[in-house]
């Protein structure tokens, strides 16, 4: 890498010098002014052949981490192929289909959910009418037309359990999303990790472009939005003293303040 | 009672107008940000609100904000229904006047335990 060859280049540096420094007090102790600043201009060479050596090498590190961007320089923005566009689309594409099959899924309950009422309601009202035959407070005529009812909600029963499973399979089905979107997470979570190494690399290397040319910059730190308000941050995924865990924690916190 | 159901996903409005419906309350309008619920808000008549908070126009917060700023939807009750979890965030939405904060995800009995005791304080 780099690295290596830049601290033998430091040290190439400073072997030089330390011969040129030998060299030139020799000189100026001998009087030899025209030779001290021949060699105090050698040393000038030196150090400008130093920086020039870091800076090269600085801007092809540049340009390789550039090029792992997969962004062609001279097309961006109109890049036709950017992984991180087609990142971008993966994500929309996993919210669409979490979408789709939440729907699909609420559909199919609420198709199922009438079924299972409306059974549960002619069971409670033949349970009354059974307990009336039970006390033997049921006419003949009455019983005739139990007798009948009874044999309809047997039909009944058989057709709506048979479309109660139709409805409970398909919801099973539909999680398979979970099976594809999880496929199309990984691979943007593959992108990221590539992304996030060739930035620490950038940043690695600017910092050394900032040490050769001796620029120094502050790190501003900032938590709170310009109007002082807490921004939304989405679903906690860890747990944290400054998080709650759950309902009753949020209900404790406004009681305890007074809410 | 006119209920206003504001979240920026579609899957979570259904479900929270599925649940109101399941206790009772019929008379839903949905929005799904805080920049078009204000408007439905000053010109609606709504009895209840029932807002998400993280939303990319206008956050939930900000909604809160601007209908205890408006003399008009001052007294509004408010139930924030979210995600967001931090303390901090809890307690500014209560200093702001929020009526009821639940967090995701909830029960269908959460809901209605809020929503029995909004309607209780506020006598209605």
């Amino acid at each position: 890498m780099g690295t290596t060859r830049q601290l033998a280049n430091d040290a190439e540096f400073v072997a030089e010098l330390q011969d040129c420094a030998k060299l030139l007090i020799e000189k100026l102790q001998s009087n030899n002014f025209a030779e001290a600043s021949r060699l105090i201009h050698n040393l000038y060479e030196v150090r400008d052949r130093h920086i020039f050596n870091s800076v090269g090498r600085l801007t092809r590190a540049l340009h390789d981490a550039i090029v792992n961007f997969n962004v062609d320089a001279n097309v961006y923005p109109e890049a036709n192929s950017s992984e991180i566009r087609d990142a971008s689309d993966r994500l929309q594409y996993v919210i669409r289909m979490t979408q789709d099959a939440a729907n699909r899924t609420m559909d199919r309950v609420e198709t199922a959910a009438p079924i299972a009422a409306n059974l549960g309601q002619e069971a409670h009202a033949l349970r009354t009418e059974w307990a009336r035959l039970q006390r033997r407070e049921m006419s003949k005529e009455d019983f005739g037309k139990l007798y009948s009812r009874i044999n309809d909600f047997l039909a009944q029963m058989g057709e709506g359990t048979d479309a109660l499973n139709q409805n409970l399979q398909a919801i099973i089905l539909e999680q398979g999303y979970q099976d594809l979107t999880g496929q199309l997470l990984k691979k943007v979570i593959g992108l990221i990790t590539d992304v996030e190494k060739e930035l620490v690399n950038l940043v690695r290397i600017a910092g050394q472009v900032e040490e050769v040319a001796g620029i120094t910059t502050e790190r501003k730190v900032s938590d709170k939005s310009a109007d002082g308000s807490i921004g939304a941050e989405g679903p906690q995924i860890h747990a944290h003293p400054d998080v709650v865990s759950g309902q009753d924690e949020v209900d404790d916190l406004l009681s305890s303040l007074g809410f | 009672m006119k209920i206003l159901i504001v979240d920026d996903f579609s899957t979570m409005r259904r479900i929270i107008k599925n649940l109101l419906r399941d206790l009772g309350f019929t008379n839903t309008q949905e929005a799904d940000d805080g920049t078009t619920a204000l408007p439905m808000l000053r010109s609606g008549d709504f009895d209840f609100l029932v807002t998400d908070w993280n939303m990319p126009g206008m956050t939930g917060i900000d909604l809160l904000k601007q209908v205890r700023a408006d003399p008009r939807l001052a007294s509004l009750p408010v139930l924030m229904v979210t995600a967001e979890a931090k303390r901090d965030q809890i307690i500014e939405a209560a200093q702001a006047g929020v009526n009821g904060y639940v967090v995701k995800p909830f029960t269908a009995q959460v809901l209605k335990e809020k929503i029995d005791k909004i309607f209780e304080r506020v006598g209605g």
